[in-house]
């Protein structure tokens, strides 16, 4: 019979028995996830971003878009009042990584697509305030001065292709003429617009 | 889930289970020697710790997780793809109570259903539905007090760019509206005219250049396409009164000139497949009961 005082005294033996406890949970709840249909392929409809809206999804990673957004619709009744139908795993096959978020100070974004107009967007973006005088969101205005970069798209979308997003050779040759003279504010609403569209269910009511 | 996974789950959770079960009993056990034998670790000189087992209350609690854990396994999912007796899933779940909130929807808005729109809008039951409704899914561009903003009609006022019956507020919510003012090429010279003019139009004429503005009165043919001869907008068009003081792109010089220069395309989006009809008809009574 093993004896408490025998692991204590190997440390090697203790901590060999403490990584096999604490990665149990993991193993069983973590590993088989990374290869099931449900969570490696993408949901009916759903498509990698194209090059603009590639593009926008990292400047929505870049300034922190996230800290306060999520983008993910619960499965519950509330949620899918307010936002649509519950986001499901296969939505964020081409998120790399996933802006799910843990954090909600500005509403969840995984729908937002189609729901309001691009010129909404734009002036929402440059100052919050001028559409919802109560927000705290912080405004913007720096991204339509800026604009994007086309080798950079290209270098990217070729990444993300050898990570097996199903871009064809003729997105990525035109990658960098699409985004020529795009601001990253436009790159941003397009992204935006592109959010959750194939899923929202906005045809079936 | 594949049956390889599934017994690569099953296998761990079980082993888990047995491996944590066998421990337990395997230090529960007394070590043989009288109570007070110690581990024979010494700190501080004197200070030593008794080697005994775990007292049998604190025992039972762990015996009484590991029953917990197999119950719980039995009666929902978590063995691979074993479904558990319940059959729950986090979707089905979330289905049912969807239907619920569905059919205590329907008994919500029956008692609606029979009022005339203005009844409606003086009912407070439904007009409490219709303020979070218009906060779901108006106030982002109409504001919280449905004030509007530069760009976004004001809603508590009387002015209406597509009119105030309930049937074209309802197709203005159903099926969203288009509002285009084309670039129209003036020159400059021309712009500072004709903006002077439609200043003088909604009785600005002391902020107004008078002599400008009566240049820009023959330039003002163009614009009664869309304004009407009166000035007095077109529903039809969307286009605005330019006689009542009312701007919805900005109420200076400047902006009117802007807005001549540079055109513009209001637009409000449908949401057909948004609002559910007895929603879309609350909103409009709504909307209704928000014009002073």
């Amino acid at each position: 019979m093993i004896k408490h005082d025998f692991i204590e005294r190997n440390v090697g033996v203790m901590g060999v028995l403490i990584a096999l406890v604490i990665s149990v949970a993991g193993m069983a709840e973590i590993v088989p996830l990374m290869y099931q249909a449900q969570t490696t392929e993408p949901a009916e409809g759903v498509v990698p971003y194209p090059a603009v809206e590639l593009a926008g999804r990292d400047i929505y990673v870049k300034e922190g878009c996230y800290n306060c957004h999520s983008q993910m619709v619960r499965p519950f009744v509330s949620e899918s009042l307010r936002y649509g139908p519950a986001s499901v795993a296969g939505e964020s096959v081409y998120d790399r990584p996933f802006q799910w978020g843990s954090k909600r100070t500005g509403p969840d974004l995984a729908r937002v697509g189609g729901r309001y107009t691009d010129e909404w967007h734009r002036l929402h973006l440059m100052n919050p305030r001028d559409l919802v005088p109560e927000s705290n969101m912080p405004g913007f205005p720096w991204l339509a001065e800026r604009e994007l970069d086309g080798d950079l798209i290209t270098t990217k979308m070729n990444v993300l292709t050898m990570l097996g997003h199903p871009y064809t050779q003729e997105q990525i040759d035109g990658a960098a003429e699409k985004v020529k003279g795009v601001t990253e504010m436009d790159a941003l609403i397009a992204y935006l617009q592109f959010l959750g569209v194939a899923n929202n269910g906005r045809d079936q009511k | 889930m594949t049956d390889g996974w599934s017994w690569y789950v099953i296998i761990l959770v079980v082993g888990n289970i047995v491996g944590v079960a066998w421990l337990l009993f395997a230090t529960s056990q007394s070590n043989g020697k009288d109570e007070e034998s110690t581990t024979g670790h010494v700190w501080d000189e004197t200070l030593q710790e008794y080697n005994n087992p775990l007292p049998k209350w604190w025992l039972w609690l762990f015996v009484i997780t590991i029953g917990m854990a197999i119950i719980y396994l039995y009666w929902y999912p978590g063995l691979g793809n074993y479904k558990g007796a319940l059959k729950w899933t986090q979707m089905s779940q979330f289905e049912e109570a969807r239907e619920d909130m569905i059919d205590r929807q329907k008994v919500a808005f029956e008692k609606f259903a029979d009022l005339e729109l203005t009844d409606l809008a003086k009912n407070e039951k439904a007009m409490g539905t219709a303020s979070r409704l218009f906060s779901n899914n108006c106030a982002s561009c109409h504001g919280s007090a449905a004030q509007g903003a530069k760009g976004f009609p004001n809603l508590t006022d009387n002015d209406w760019l597509y009119g105030n019956s309930p049937e074209q507020i309802e197709h203005s919510i159903v099926k969203g509206r288009a509002g285009v003012m084309p670039k129209l090429g003036l020159s400059d010279v021309q712009i500072v005219q004709v903006s002077n003019y439609v200043l003088t139009l909604s009785g600005r004429e002391a902020e107004a250049d008078a002599e400008e503005a009566k240049k820009g009165e023959a330039l003002f043919a163009t614009c009664i396409a869309c304004h009407g001869p009166d000035a007095k907008g077109m529903h039809a068009l969307g286009a605005p009164n330019l006689t009542d003081d009312i701007w919805l792109h900005g109420s200076e010089l400047a902006d009117i000139q802007d807005v001549i220069r540079e055109g513009r395309q209001g637009q409000m989006p449908a949401h057909e497949n948004l609002l559910t009809k007895a929603e879309t008809r609350l909103l409009t009574a709504y909307v209704m009961s928000l014009s002073k």
